[in-house]
């Protein structure tokens, strides 16, 4: 007879990701049983209460040092709390902006074009999917840099990725174009899944099991030389390197970047990263650091590629958008470069680095959404000439992140870039140091040039302007700068929080 | 060498604070203040005066060895061993100059009160005197190099503003700027002085250095020499950076009678004086001291006798007036005490001189040229009788005050023995009878002979608040020489300060010999100027004129010089700086941005569109990857 014991899940370590969970489900619930006038003020009450409740739950965690749950799929160690800290701060900060502003379509099921979107238009409503499906894919994020092994991790993986190619289809105005984009998020989104559920087939052919640290004892045996190991790590880093938007496999960014509902894109640009970059980290420092000479040059490769080509196609940019998506590709191969690392330094300067980046990003695209026209939102740079005459808070502020992504001193932007190239540097990767200076020299060009555009040409269109910010959207951006700015100057306290607390369990 | 004492002071910065803040007041409040702005100004100018004398009176009642007294106001600067207090120091020798600035200074106010009574910016120029009084106090006070060097900027800075103050004249704000460049020579010298000392002494405190100037090496003591004499040339306009002093004149004639007369230009004989324990110890650049003085000196009163602008003669003499300060002071220990008592007495009656030059313009519809003067006696009694006591007082005639200060300078450089004395006792000389013969030129063309102005000019007395302070300067022009010659007493009071050692020197001519040379000097220039003033004076410059004259009209083709060897080439080295700059540097950048924004064009195009070209852009990743790693493990 055989018996059946109740795995022990350990709930409490769980519990932020759990929390998260529920609330998306209870926010399908709501889309089935409230009525739609109603929807929009609940999912406005709900979705921040589940997202501050789990941000408590992770403060609450902080102190459990290093625990393995639901037999040990999970872990949940130091990284992985401010990992999913950061994740809940950036979305609340999202949500901000999600929350304001008409961006998303009325009824995404109705054509484009079609009398049944005007009738939904003249009704004045947007579609509320849009708050479950962030949770969802939030409780997706919090999960995968927790994955401990590579069933769990693959399942967070989709959980984060499939709201994220249907939010990216939600865009209020030119929805064709947002549909398309979602499309191709989707397509290639699960041509790369393939890729990595391969590799982690791969993987488990090699080690003959499934859990991180049964996969890293095998790595360390055979030294990493054998190429089932190796092509099992290439398959896997291909879906990784997918989701941070790595060169080659940035394909998708500019597109869905320019498609998505502005919210959305900033919400993908800043949170995505941080989970894909953190089960990165974890990937290669705990459980195939064996191999670390072999991958070590592959991603080196990688980072150098990412940083040069985000730079350089940035400049050739006409679109604010398409600007800030190279800009994240070019910010994805900075962060590659504390991967490469593969030192303490690395780890702790990509929590920075990601934290800083992804408010300031926030912060960017919260702009974007303000700055419009009679048909939505001006995303042509052209337009934006003269601005800081127009709106000279709402241009002075986005300068302030144009120069925190740039990394100018007394911006977050230039801490973290500072740390995470001595973390590099340290890690012994001076070229890629070089590299990265010089790519951010590049990249300089293009932020400053918006900044030149926005303050020192006359204006050219006197259709743009920058509707009346509500407050929530101005709450968004000021918050934005403000910690912007404070990583800048008094970024001791947050480092240290860091390193204090960043240590892979392994 | 008796030891001395210092005492604790917690007063001392006042001199510097009260005044500062009146300017800051009269600064901040802007029009608000427009109404009791000058009557301010003026209180705190006299409130630091009437300090002075009560410290006067303090230090008198103290034995000579225990008179200085310290002040810490707070640590500056604390790097590791380099240690700076700004602090401050009161002796014998700073106490001259805060009477000296404070007194003059105060003088200057209340006549500036009237002579600045039509101007909408009274209260700014007010603002900017108690900035200069300030400065200026610092400079004197300061207890070590570092603490002089910021009084030092800041006079100059000063100086800059009120030279400049109607610069709504684009050849006044020129001559400010002129002044500012030429200065910042002479300041840089100052701050490589104070450089070599830090790196030599490690500390830059007068005290400090002192205790340590006799066992210093001998280059490093004439490296510092030289460096302080160009800071000196510099803010005191002696050769070769004496061009500024003449354009100076563009501000209004009370800052050139405060600050390019009595005051300001007199620093870098002050700095001489107070780095005596330098000068004494580096005999190479104490003989460039003097040489300088003397080229200086005579610079000066050549140049003085081919103006005829009235200010430009009076700076010309002025230049020439410190040039005898400055060679006094080269002549070591027997000629500090000299060269201080030359600048107070020249403080009193070119101060007293540059009045009566304002008065007469205040009179005159502000005209400068003397050819246009004449006759001024009659119209204007009290400005004739001041500025002829400090006239008899410049030219050395017994008993005004120049004729004991000069003399002792001459009788000094004479007893520097050997030829160099004969030399430069000579050049001293030369340089009374030239100063006999300008000064008469300018007393006659302005107050005697014929009237020489045009129609609708009604020269007139100036008002009380003007002529008082030029009735208290001429006081001092009289008397101020006997007060201090007198039994020697600024000597023995300056001993402690500039004379340790205590000096003893041979007298190759005695004191009745080189007075009357002297005075025959004197009356020799004097004479010349009357044989060749008394007549008709050309109501404009004649054109047919010496090479020398010609020279002297034009600063002795200072400018000229400066133009040709520094300004030309100076420009020409940044036109082509600029020209590489824009070819080269700004080439080769675009260039590289050429390259990066064609290949971002080119990369663009990978960007189709077609998820069909990313998913095989995906796999070709792929396969490189592999690919690498494979080469990598092999």
């Amino acid at each position: 007879m055989t018996v059946f014991n109740t795995p022990s899940l350990q709930y409490g370590a769980l519990l932020p990701i759990l929390t998260v969970f529920i609330g998306a489900v209870i926010g399908v619930l709501v889309e089935t049983f409230v009525k739609p006038t109603m929807r929009r003020f609940v999912h406005s009450l709900l979705t921040p209460a589940v997202l501050l409740v789990a941000l408590f739950q992770v403060i609450a965690n902080r102190e459990t040092v290093t625990t393995t749950a639901a037999i040990g799929s999970v872990v949940i160690d130091g990284p992985v709390i401010i990992a999913q800290g950061i994740l809940l701060l950036l979305s609340l900060l999202a949500l901000l902006f999600v929350l304001d502003v008409d961006s998303f379509a009325p009824e995404a099921s109705a054509l484009p074009g079609s009398e049944e979107e005007k009738r939904a238009i003249a009704s004045g409503k947007q579609q509320t999917e849009i708050f479950p499906l962030m949770l969802f894919s939030i409780s997706g994020m919090m999960l995968f840099p927790a994955a401990s092994d590579l069933i769990t991790l693959f399942v967070a993986l989709e959980v984060l990725s499939l709201p994220l190619y249907l939010m990216a289809g939600l865009s209020r105005r030119r929805r064709l174009f947002s549909q398309e984009s979602a499309l191709k998020y989707f397509l290639l989104g699960a041509y790369s899944s393939a890729f990595f559920i391969f590799g982690a087939a791969f993987l488990y052919g090699y080690a003959g099991a499934i859990t991180f640290p049964e996969i890293r004892n095998a790595v360390i045996e055979s030294a990493g030389n054998d190429v089932i190991l190796l092509i099992g790590i290439v398959f896997v880093s291909v879906g990784l390197l997918f989701k941070v938007g790595a060169v080659p496999f940035h394909a998708w960014t500019p597109d869905v970047y320019q498609g998505a509902p502005t919210p959305i894109t900033g919400f993908m640009a800043a949170a995505t990263k941080v989970a894909a970059f953190l089960a990165t980290l974890r990937i290669f420092y705990t459980v195939v650091d064996g191999a670390l000479w072999q991958w070590q040059p592959m991603l080196s490769a990688v980072a150098i590629i990412t940083m040069a080509f985000g730079s350089i196609v940035a400049i050739a940019q006409r679109d604010v958008k398409r600007m800030l998506a190279y800009s994240s590709i070019a910010h994805a191969g900075f962060l590659l470069a504390g991967v490469v690392a593969f030192n303490k330094e690395g780890l702790e300067s990509s929590l920075f680095y990601l934290f800083a980046y992804g408010v300031a990003t926030l912060g960017a695209f919260g702009i974007v959404t303000l700055i419009r026209d009679g048909q939505g939102e001006v995303t042509d740079l052209n337009r934006w000439a003269g601005l800081g005459k127009k709106s000279p808070a709402m241009a002075s502020l986005f300068a302030l992140f144009l120069l925190a992504f740039a990394g100018i001193p007394l911006t977050s932007g230039f801490i973290g870039k500072f740390s995470i190239f001595s973390a590099a540097y340290q890690g012994g990767l001076q070229s890629l140091v070089i590299v990265g200076v010089l790519s951010s020299a590049v990249a300089a060009f293009f932020y400053i040039r918006v900044i030149v555009l926005m303050f020192f040409t006359d204006a050219s269109d006197p259709s743009v302007s920058v509707t009346l910010p509500t407050r929530r959207s101005l709450i968004g951006v000021w918050s934005a700068a403000i910690v912007t700015v404070a990583l800048g100057v008094l970024p001791t306290s947050t480092l240290r929080f860091i390193t204090d607390l960043a240590i892979f369990a392994r | 060498m008796e030891s001395t004492m210092t005492l604790t002071s917690n007063t001392l910065v006042y001199f510097v604070a009260l005044p500062l803040l009146s300017a800051a007041l009269l600064l901040l409040l802007g029009r608000k203040a427009d109404r009791w702005g000058h009557v301010l100004a003026t209180t705190v100018a006299g409130a630091t005066f009437v300090f002075g004398l009560i410290e006067l009176v303090a230090m008198m009642g103290r034995d000579e060895y225990s008179r200085a007294i310290h002040q810490k106001v707070f640590t500056w600067i604390s790097v590791g061993s380099f240690q700076v207090d700004a602090a401050l120091l009161l002796d014998q020798l700073s106490i001259c100059f805060v009477l000296l600035i404070t007194g003059v200074g105060t003088l200057i106010h209340i006549y500036s009160i009237a002579y600045m009574a039509e101007d909408p910016d009274r209260r700014r120029f007010f603002a900017y005197l108690n900035l200069f009084i300030a400065a200026m106090l610092l400079l004197v006070l300061g207890d070590s190099f570092l603490n002089l060097y910021v009084g030092w900027e800041g006079v100059g800075l000063a100086s800059y503003l009120l030279i400049g103050f109607w610069n709504k004249k684009a050849e006044y704000a020129t001559a400010a700027k002129k002044a500012f460049v030429a200065n910042r020579v002479g300041d840089l010298g100052l701050s490589i002085a104070i450089m070599i000392a830090f790196a030599v002494f490690g500390t830059v405190t007068f005290k400090g250095i002192e205790a340590q100037a006799e066992s210093a090496s001998q280059a490093a003591m004439v490296a510092i020499g030289l460096m302080l004499l160009l800071a000196a040339a510099g803010k005191s306009a002696q050769f070769p950076l004496q061009s500024w002093l003449g354009d100076a004149m563009a501000g209004p004639t009370p800052v050139s009678a405060l600050i390019h007369a009595a005051t300001m230009v007199t620093a870098g004989v002050y700095l001489i004086v107070r780095s005596n324990f330098i000068f004494d110890n580096a005999p190479t650049a104490q003989f460039v001291v003097v040489l300088v003085g003397a080229i200086t000196l005579l610079f000066g009163a050549i140049i003085g006798m081919a103006k005829d602008d009235i200010k430009k003669a009076l700076a010309a003499s002025t230049m020439s007036q410190i040039g005898y300060m400055v060679l006094a002071a080269g002549l070591g220990p027997i000629g500090y005490a000299f060269a201080i008592m030359h600048l107070l007495t020249h403080g009193f009656f070119k101060a007293g001189m540059f009045l009566g030059a304002g008065s007469v313009m205040h009179g005159m519809n502000d005209e400068v040229n003397m050819r246009r003067y004449g006759g001024l006696a009659r119209y204007m009694p009290i400005t004739t009788v001041t500025f002829g006591l400090g006239y008899l007082a410049i030219i050395g005639v017994p008993p005004f005050a120049g004729f004991y200060s000069k003399d002792k300078i001459i009788e000094a450089a004479f007893n520097l023995g050997g030829s160099k004395g004969i030399i430069f006792g000579s050049i001293t000389l030369l340089g009374a009878v030239i100063t006999a013969f300008y000064m008469t030129r300018v007393f006659m063309m302005t107050f005697l002979g014929k009237k020489r102005w045009s129609e609708g000019v009604h020269p007139h007395e100036s008002p009380f608040l003007m002529w008082a302070p030029m009735v208290l300067l001429a006081v001092g022009s009289v008397a101020s020489g006997f007060l201090l010659y007198s039994g020697k007493r600024l000597e023995y009071w300056l001993k402690p300060v500039v004379d340790k050692h205590g000096h003893s020197h041979e007298e190759f001519l005695s004191h009745s010999t080189v007075t009357t040379l002297a005075l025959s000097a004197v009356a020799i220039g004097v004479a010349i100027a009357i044989v060749k003033y008394r007549g008709e004076v050309p109501s404009s410059a004649p054109e047919k004129v010496s090479f020398l004259t010609k020279a002297a009209r034009r600063d002795l083709l200072q400018d000229d010089f400066n133009e040709a060897v520094l300004m030309r080439p100076g420009q020409g080295l940044t036109k082509a700086l600029v020209a590489t700059d824009e070819k080269v540097i700004d080439g080769a950048v675009r260039v590289v941005a050429g390259a990066a924004l064609g290949s971002a064009r080119g990369l663009r195009s990978i960007q189709s569109g077609y998820v069909r070209n990313y998913a095989l852009l995906i796999l070709v990743g792929v396969a490189v990857l592999i690919a690498a790693i494979w080469v990598i493990t092999a």
